[in-house]
């Protein structure tokens, strides 16, 4: 790992066809920043992306990186991690990825606690299949496939990650850069899972949840006096539906890693060339 | 008596039917017999049938036969289920105490020995060990010195405590003197021992003790009959060397957990059977495509669907060959035995890394949920090689960066085979994805490198063909003009078939082939045979299928899909039946 490095070694030289607007450059940018400031290189880091605009992310980085089968991006990250704790890990997906086609594997992974950041591109709007209506939809969005609005009311996942027992959740905003960056960073630098939900709006399809919606109900926890660690106060921000909130929301000092929990501390690549010394002990076993 | 003993031990589910027989197994095994166990078992905690049974021999046994001689009978149905294998030397040891076997028929000329079990297991310190009262009467009927039956509660009951152990063999005894003192009958049984050392093992567990010599740190799985053995083996073992298990939430995240162990270097492992395949066809695709060496097991039941989860059948080759869309090379093994179970699972991770492939063994229940002794050397660790095929470092990564520096870890080669850089590598960064790709590992939809990508792909099956030996086993008259080809477990019960065929005269050729894509050429194997019959668990022959297809001849079948193994003796009786027949047969 070297100290010199620069956030945009961990930029690819494939330009992103993402629409021009996009919170997602906002977003990888940050990510990026976050790395590189929590003193990571390409080499030892590895990056998981689901499928949707979000998950070309990988491809716009440079980095070891991953874009997998959709809704799928937490358990290859945790795998990658438990296979070798020296890496950084960082999974990215959208609303669709994580909350609709992934959202079991969310609720696990948050529970499992593996010491990786976990970004979500969330636009509230499907935006690769050009405009339909996503898990964090509002009510009466009204879409191509929901021409009335889904009639179902969106997905909290600050709060399911509250549920499933989440060590870090936060939410960022892809646009207000510093704040993001910083958020990202104590995610990755959080001992566990570091959630951070990232608005990203998507410009092409998403006409209520826009960059001027954003900027005008945005509360950032910084300016108030929230108190991360206060488990009920962070319950109460999460359940208030009246507000969107930017920052760190609640993290649980005490968390400890599943690695730790378990004691996988070593990188499984390296292995002897035959079988264990003493593997014939395990055939031992049968007598 | 003949050469071979067969003993049973049946009741309810919850009966604690498994562990009295694998203590009984466990026991001959300690006293130098070859032993081969079966169940019959039903998917419920508790009621319905179930049986565990024993054959031993002194020479190796591996396969079950249609006859029974010694059964411990918890229950009246114990004995229904089993009226076609018992003979008129068949002893029946049963509590005429219980309830439900106050009234039971000792069918013609079989010897009934009414044992109080329970009463003497409560004399000795508890009910619970009423099958161990009956262990030691089995001694009785078998002559079997009872001190190996010691050695195996010690085994089994050793963590409990002396007490528990010491109470248990006074229980085994109680049996063991009731038969002597009250029943006055020469019994035609009498097991012999002999000095060998033997292991005793299931072939879920030699898979699992195959992964750990094989250099495999990471496992993820979803428990699922009948391969949640191997979860259980690695669990608490493979950590020892450095490795870990983890129990996901389902199939979907066990193969993406696999995964990303794989993409970060280690050798990597999941096992499940046919709903769990199914489920991890989503991701195989990617594994596939990204070129990724992962390790998958499916050990096989009865399907469709939920299908019979506890009965035997090899039902899912056309999906490890065929399943997910698109188009990908992907390796098939099939260990033939419990021993090759070990040994076929360390080839799949050489397979797997050399060639970066996914890698299916195909086991099947059979041979997951059978015990079977083997001397200790059948597992020679020594012999356990490890190739992990081309991995660059540090060093040697230069010779892949193109010219701007990047990584091709789909370098397009000659023989398909591209290099892998592990991260932490230096300047080794690169991009996986299941879209269609370039040399870099990034999207491209460019036709020509489409085309390139896909030929690469497909020229690691051709490279496996000139480089690996893919023989199938062969056993028989090797210039008889009755060929049997088989795949998986079947090939016990087939040796065995051999020598009752051969009493009847019938010399056959037999083909056991582990090796189900890349497989051996068999045409002229085929061609130089007058007759081909092609043995399977399943109804459609999805092996024969596919040797008609690459030999363009047509072969008879034999095949089961009663949810039940072949048996030697009936598989010796159905390949007469095909060869006196014109037609092809099915079950």
């Amino acid at each position: 790992m070297s100290s010199d490095v620069r956030f945009t070694d961990f930029k690819s030289d494939k330009q992103p066809t993402w629409c021009p607007g996009c919170g997602d450059f906002g977003t990888m940018n940050g990510i990026m920043k976050a790395l590189a400031n929590s003193g990571n290189d390409p080499d030892n880091t590895f990056v998981v992306a689901g499928i949707g605009c979000s998950g070309k992310i990988g491809t716009y980085m440079h980095s070891y990186a991953i874009h997998g089968v959709h809704g799928r991006s937490l358990p290859v990250a945790a795998g990658v991690k438990l296979a070798n704790p020296n890496l950084t890990v960082v999974a990215a997906g959208g609303d669709g990825d994580g909350y609709s086609i992934g959202a079991g594997h969310f609720i696990h992974a948050v529970r499992r606690n593996v010491d990786m950041a976990y970004t979500v591109m969330d636009n509230r709007i499907y935006g690769l299949t050009k405009g339909q209506a996503s898990p964090t939809s509002r009510e009466d969005f009204e879409t191509s496939t929901t021409p009335e609005g889904p009639k179902q009311p969106p997905v909290n996942p600050l709060a399911l990650a509250l549920a499933a027992g989440g060590t870090f959740i936060a939410q960022s905003f892809a646009t207000d850069h510093k704040r993001h960056a910083e958020i990202v960073q104590q995610a990755i630098e959080h001992d566990g899972f570091g959630f951070v939900n990232v608005f990203s709006p998507c410009v092409t399809f998403n006409d209520v949840d826009t960059y001027d919606y954003f900027r005008d109900n945005l509360v950032d926890l910084a300016d108030t006096d929230h108190d991360p660690t206060d488990y009920d106060a962070a319950t109460d921000k999460i359940l208030d539906s009246s507000k969107e909130y930017e920052g760190v929301i609640y993290k649980d000092e005490s968390s400890v890693s599943y690695e730790e929990k378990f004691g996988v501390t070593e990188n499984m690549s390296d292995i002897p060339s035959g079988a264990p010394d003493d593997a014939m002990d395990l055939v031992r076993e049968f007598y | 008596m003949p050469a071979d003993f067969n003993w049973a031990i049946g009741g309810e589910a919850g009966d604690g039917i498994d562990s009295t027989g694998k203590i009984f197994a466990q026991a001959l095994s300690r006293a130098g017999r070859h032993v081969f166990t079966s169940k019959d078992f039903a998917s419920r905690i508790r009621g319905g049938y179930t049986a565990y049974k024993v054959r031993t021999a002194i020479d190796p046994v591996q396969s079950v036969v249609d006859r029974l001689d010694v059964l411990i009978a918890l229950t009246p149905r114990t004995i229904e289920e089993n009226l076609d294998e018992l003979h008129d030397d068949s002893v029946i040891i049963y509590d005429g105490d219980r309830s439900t076997m106050a009234d039971v028929e000792i069918p013609g000329e079989m010897v009934g020995l009414d044992v109080p079990l329970k009463a003497l297991a409560e004399e000795a310190g508890g009910a619970i060990m009423r099958n161990v009262v009956a262990l030691g009467a089995a001694c009785a009927v078998t002559d079997f010195p009872i001190e190996n039956l010691d050695s195996a509660l010690k085994k089994r009951f050793g963590g409990k405590g002396e007490a528990i152990v010491e109470n248990n063999k006074e229980a085994a005894r109680a049996g063991l003197e009731y038969v002597h003192e009250e029943f006055d009958h020469e019994f035609d049984y009498d097991l012999d021992t002999t000095d060998n050392d033997y292991v005793l093992l299931n072939g879920d567990q030699a898979i699992g003790m195959g992964a750990i010599a094989a250099g495999c740190r990471f496992y993820a799985g979803y428990p699922i009959t009948p391969a949640t053995n191997v979860m259980e083996y690695l669990t608490g073992r493979i950590e020892r060397y450095g490795g870990h298990v983890v129990q996901a939430e389902d199939e979907l995240a066990a193969i993406n957990l696999a995964l990303g162990a794989a993409r970060a270097g280690a050798r990597s492992m999941t096992a499940t059977s046919g709903p769990g395949i199914d489920l991890m066809t989503e991701t195989f695709g990617l594994v596939a495509t990204s070129e990724t060496p992962l390790v998958i097991v499916d050990v096989m039941r009865s399907g469709p669907s939920t299908g019979m989860p506890t009965k035997q059948e090899q039902g899912d080759l056309n999906m490890m060959l065929y399943g997910g869309h698109g188009e990908v090379p992907r390796f098939v093994v099939a260990p033939t035995s419990i021993d090759e179970c070990f040994w076929k699972t360390v080839e799949a991770f050489n397979f797997a890394e050399k060639y970066q492939v996914p890698v299916y063994v195909a086991a099947d229940l059979a041979m997951a949920v059978t015990e079977q002794t083997f001397p200790p050397e059948a597992f020679d660790m020594d012999e356990v090689e490890i190739d992990r095929g081309k991995v660059v470092d540090d060093d040697s990564i230069d010779e892949w960066l193109d010219d701007k520096g990047r990584f091709q870890p789909h370098a397009i080669t000659d023989d398909g085979v591209s290099p892998r850089a592990f991260p932490g590598t230096d300047q080794g960064a690169h991009m996986s994805t299941g879209l269609e790709h370039d040399e870099l590992g990034r999207r491209t939809e460019d036709t020509e490198m489409r085309v390139e990508q896909v030929d690469k792909r497909d020229r690691k099956v051709e490279t496996a063909k000139n480089d690996e030996d893919l023989s199938p086993r062969e056993f028989g008259n090797p210039d008889s003009d009755t060929l049997i080809i088989s795949w998986g477990s079947n090939e016990g019960a087939m040796v065995e078939a051999m020598e009752f065929l051969e009493e009847d005269g019938v010399d056959v050729r037999f083909l056991s082939v582990p090796y189900i894509f890349p497989r051996p050429d068999l045409s002229d194997d085929i061609e130089a045979a007058d007759e081909v019959i092609v043995v399977e668990c399943n109804a459609t022959g999805q092996f024969a299928n596919v040797i008609e297809h690459d030999t363009l001849t047509r072969v008879k079948r034999i095949n089961k899909y009663n949810g039940v193994r072949y048996k030697a003796d009936e598989l010796a009786e159905r390949i007469k039946a095909t060869l006196e027949s014109e037609e092809e047969v099915s079950a």
